[in-house]
């Protein structure tokens, strides 16, 4: 299944500028597996242990993966997946 | 200039102080880094005290060289000693720290103020945020002040008070048809496509120095002291660990002398996902999704949570959450007892210092500042059908039988 993961600008130094991967799974850590196999560098800036870092974001279609079943999350065919850093506002 | 760099909170990785927010390693929240070693402690409190009566007087611990230009002047508000309270509650001493009088009535005019002087410092032509409507007030009039343009984006179903209190500086206003969760998303977003200096997003480790100008100016007001307690809002938590942090500054230079005060957070229950780490013992927050009146508190997914959590314990403060109902009876509280008319999240706040008299956290032997962050008059639907209004003609008799009749029946 052909997932957009979409990469923040501050990771993109690690994608050779890429902003935007292709990449096949069915859930948010199968899909993340796959961007890490094609770019080693963005592992460790994005997990930790295997979690997310707490300060990482990430979203399907829009809605923030902690809402649901964090990186057991599936992703439908087709989906977005954004990856933000988590910002403080008010 | 004292400041040195910006540094990442989590790994500690240096950066210049240019428009940088998150770092590239470990997407940790980029900081204001310092060097104060040249000051002198009686030296820097004589030049703030001959300095303008607004945060600029505390200029030599925000990041710029000298003072800059800005009309509005925000801070230097006023610290209420608030007895009737005090004693009401069982309290030693109360003092309300009132940021309603600021420019735009609220405590956002502080680090709008600090953001925008570096957006123009940085070069930038447009400001923006993302805002639960507080910054939109501030930011619209502040860019207004300052001519430049601005983009201020906010939940669609903000309360009406806020949303005409921004359109007319001559913002572009927008509202999002979604939560201020989506309305951050959005602007994390926009912020990486267009050279706008989004002020809590690109700007933000810049714009949150500006909320240790309330530390500074609460120390100044208590005589160069410090209180045993405070009481302040949490949203993202950007507000209440900045005054420890502007507070931890001055005790490191010997501005001040004695410990951190206990820090006590208040959450709204409707939106409490610091609270509910912070009693259930975790070092991070599970995001929420809010439904509380206290909408400008109104932050599921807090990214300072983290750090307001580890100020709270290391200083054996607390960080509660109050229904809907107490923050209602908050704001009468304060307002009857102080005359200070506060928006919800003052109400928060007042409601969580009653809960804490109430369970003996703070008695007759403790000091203690309540942060009141924002001005009544914006959420005024919050304080809506508390009171009956005499209606009568234009009549001694009318006035002797509709009202004194009634007051003494009542009694």
């Amino acid at each position: 299944m052909s997932i957009t993961v979409k990469i923040p600008a501050q990771l993109r130094g690690a994608t050779g500028g890429e902003g935007a991967i292709e990449v096949d799974g069915s859930t948010v850590g199968e899909a993340l597996d796959a961007v890490f196999e094609a770019h080693e560098g963005l592992r460790g800036r994005i997990t930790e242990n295997g979690d997310l870092r707490r300060f990482v974001n990430v979203y399907v279609a829009g809605e923030d993966i902690r809402f649901q079943d964090g990186l057991e999350t599936s992703v439908p065919d087709g989906a977005e997946l954004t990856i933000l850093p988590a910002v403080a506002g008010g | 200039m004292t400041a040195t760099g910006l540094k990442c909170k989590e790994c500690g990785t240096d950066y210049p102080l240019e428009a940088l927010f998150v770092c590239d390693q470990c997407f940790g929240p980029l900081e204001v880094a310092y060097d104060f070693s040249g000051i002198d402690a009686a030296e820097a409190k004589r030049k703030i005290q001959t300095g303008p009566d607004s945060i600029w007087r505390y200029s030599d611990f925000l990041p710029f060289d000298g003072r800059p230009a800005d009309t509005l002047q925000p801070g230097l508000t006023p610290l209420i000693k608030a007895d009737r309270l005090a004693e009401q509650l069982g309290i030693g001493e109360v003092f309300i720290k009132n940021d309603a009088a600021n420019p735009t009535h609220s405590f956002k005019d502080r680090v709008v103020a600090v953001a925008v002087a570096k957006a123009l410092e940085l070069g930038f032509d447009t400001v923006a945020c993302a805002s639960t409507g507080n910054l939109a007030n501030a930011v619209a009039a502040h860019a207004a002040a300052a001519g430049i343009d601005s983009y201020v984006f906010v939940p669609s179903d903000l309360e009406e008070q806020k949303l005409l209190a921004t359109g007319v500086y001559g913002t572009e206003l927008i509202g999002v048809n979604g939560t201020y969760d989506d309305v951050n998303r959005l602007c994390t977003e926009l912020a990486q496509e267009r050279g706008w200096a989004f002020v809590n997003v690109n700007i933000r480790p810049y714009y949150a120095e500006g909320s240790k100008t309330l530390a500074y100016e609460t120390a100044e007001q208590l005589g160069w002291k410090l209180p045993d307690a405070i009481v302040s809002p949490i949203a993202s938590g950007s507000l209440f660990t900045k005054i420890g942090r502007g507070f931890n500054e001055w005790l490191d230079l010997g501005l001040i002398e004695g410990e951190l005060p206990a820090f006590h957070g208040a959450q709204a229950a409707g939106c409490g996902p610091v609270a509910k780490a912070f009693s259930d013992g975790h070092d991070v927050c599970r995001p929420v999704k809010p439904d509380t009146i206290a909408k400008s508190l109104a932050i599921g997914t807090p990214a300072d949570g983290p750090y307001a959590l580890e100020l709270a314990r290391e200083t054996d403060g607390t960080i509660s959450a109050v229904t809907d109902d107490e923050i209602r009876a908050g704001i009468r509280l304060l307002a009857e007892t102080t005359g200070v008319f506060t928006e919800t999240a003052g109400g928060v706040t007042t409601a969580t210092l009653t809960k804490l008299a109430d369970a003996g956290e703070l008695g007759a032997d403790d000091s203690v500042v309540v942060y009141i962050t924002g001005e009544g008059l914006k959420t005024l639907d919050a304080v809506r059908d508390g009171f009956a209004m005499h209606e009568i003609e234009p009549t001694l008799e009318s006035f002797a039988a509709g009202v004194e009749t009634r007051q003494t029946t009542a009694v």
